[in-house]
């Protein structure tokens, strides 16, 4: 399966190519958004704050272009941790921007009662599904997979909900509706467990 | 549950593994690859990688060998040593590396921690402090590989730090490191009570206790370890297992994918 890795700026995409590679699939990183229409599916990759990401994207004409190929043309995409927070209409981190618009809802700041709680929430936490999945396929009840990041995405729709994970407060960790997927975790980091995810991506690209 | 972090830290000096002890005394023992591969296999949580000449020598980060190290490991791994600017640490991520230490760049220039941050966001920006005890009984930060001292007490230095944009603390007792006689539990808490972002233990790591004290008196959210990993058998799954017994929440392994 051919994979384009979204090269906006943003993020570790050398750990995104290397583990795909592993997991059998072809990726290739690209600038060019044109270079969609070559690939079975995209990952959008991320490190980063929110406002930053979109203007990024925007500069380099991939907003309009992802719109088009994954809102309209369907093709597959997998946006981890930043990348899933783009797929949002909006997000709060660097000023308040409009994301992607894939999926309904917003993205803010960890927030919790608890003071003790430290944030970036980093480290290996456990994801508890959430309802049928594609994307958590395989996938053992509780796995712990390597989490970074001080905001997270708040879906409108708590349909495209398909994994939690608790930190002061339980928070969405893994999204999928239809073709489009998000974690908030990054599979590229998360060991074997991490694989298991690209792997599922990477079948779905194959049959749908 | 968040789980607590077991990290071996690898130093690497001109393409070598070494471990000193308390800064000094550098032994070679072996090979950065073959350690990256083990870690990889075994399923750490994290790795730490720090070039321990850069700074000193006044070169740059070797990015070529950040790749190459970084194209076998899927954890996530740190990279420090060398770091002067905005670009260096754009290079070190684009090399693969998922987060970035800074030290001596830290004193020099303060504002790099906010840009960087900004930039890159804080998650992946690591303030690594290496601290001694003075005389008074309270803690001095020292730079460049602990050899300069620089006046700044170590728990106002990683408020700064934090303020600044850090989103983690190494924190590192030069003293302790590689003496393996256990970690300096009053210098994590001076860190630990004045930060609200992660701390990460480091520095005398010499049995599994040390390590359970370090997190549960200590409150640090990870500890970094080397010589236990490099010369005793006792293993990153073995600490876990044992932690675990203890009632600390550590990181669970599929065994079958």
């Amino acid at each position: 399966m051919r994979i384009l890795i979204v090269d906006y700026g943003m993020g570790n995409l050398a750990s995104v190519y290397r583990a795909l590679e592993e997991c059998g699939g072809k990726p290739f990183i690209s600038e060019n958004p044109d270079d969609m229409c070559e690939a079975d599916g995209i990952i959008l990759p991320g490190v980063g704050a929110f406002g930053d990401g979109m203007k990024q994207l925007r500069e380099r004409g991939w907003v309009d272009a992802i719109k088009r190929q994954v809102g309209e043309k369907k093709l597959p995409i997998l946006g981890i941790c930043l990348g899933m927070h783009l797929l949002s209409e909006i997000g709060y981190e660097g000023g308040i921007t409009a994301g992607l618009g894939l999926i309904s809802g917003e993205v803010r700041r960890l927030s919790s009662m608890d003071t003790t709680i430290r944030i970036p929430h980093v480290g290996w936490n456990d994801v508890d599904k959430e309802g049928e999945s594609r994307i958590l396929e395989n996938i053992p009840e509780g796995s712990d997979f390597y989490f970074v990041h001080s905001y997270n995405l708040i879906p409108k729709d708590q349909e495209v909900i398909v994994g939690k994970t608790s930190y002061g407060e339980a928070f969405v960790a893994v999204v999928e509706k239809e073709h489009i997927f998000g974690t908030q975790f990054h599979p590229e980091k998360s060991g074997l467990t991490g694989f298991q995810i690209l792997r599922n991506f990477l079948r779905f690209c194959r049959e749908g | 549950m968040l789980k607590v972090r077991i990290i071996p830290t690898l130093l690497w000096k001109t393409s070598g593994l070494v471990k000193g002890v308390g800064f000094d005394s550098w032994r070679r023992i072996g090979t950065v690859m073959p350690a990256i591969k083990v870690y990889n296999t075994r399923q750490v949580d994290e790795l730490i990688l720090l070039d321990i000449a850069a700074t000193p020598d006044g070169m740059e980060p070797n990015y070529d060998l950040i790749a190459e190290f970084s194209s076998e490991c899927f954890v996530p791994l740190t990279v420090g040593g060398g770091i002067k600017n905005i670009e260096h640490i754009k290079k070190i991520l684009r090399a693969g590396a998922d987060k970035v230490c800074l030290n001596s760049i830290a004193y020099e220039n303060p504002n790099l921690i906010t840009e960087a941050s900004d930039k890159f966001g804080a998650q992946c920006i690591v303030v690594s402090i290496d601290a001694r005890k003075g005389a008074n009984g309270s803690y001095e930060c020292f730079s460049e590989c602990g050899t300069r001292p620089t006046g700044q007490e170590v728990g106002n230095w990683a408020e700064k730090m934090e303020k600044a944009g850090a989103g983690e603390i190494l924190i590192t007792s030069i003293e302790r490191d590689g003496t393996m006689q256990g970690y300096d539990i009053d210098l994590i808490r001076q860190v630990t009570d004045k930060v609200r972002i992660p701390v990460i233990a480091s520095g005398g790591a010499g049995t599994y206790e040390h390590i359970y004290e370090a997190l549960a008196k200590g409150k640090a959210s990870a500890v970094a370890a080397a010589s236990i990993f490099q010369f005793t058998q006792q293993t990153p799954l073995e600490i876990k297992k044992y932690l675990g017994d203890k009632g600390i929440p550590v990181r669970n392994i599929n065994a079958k994918l």
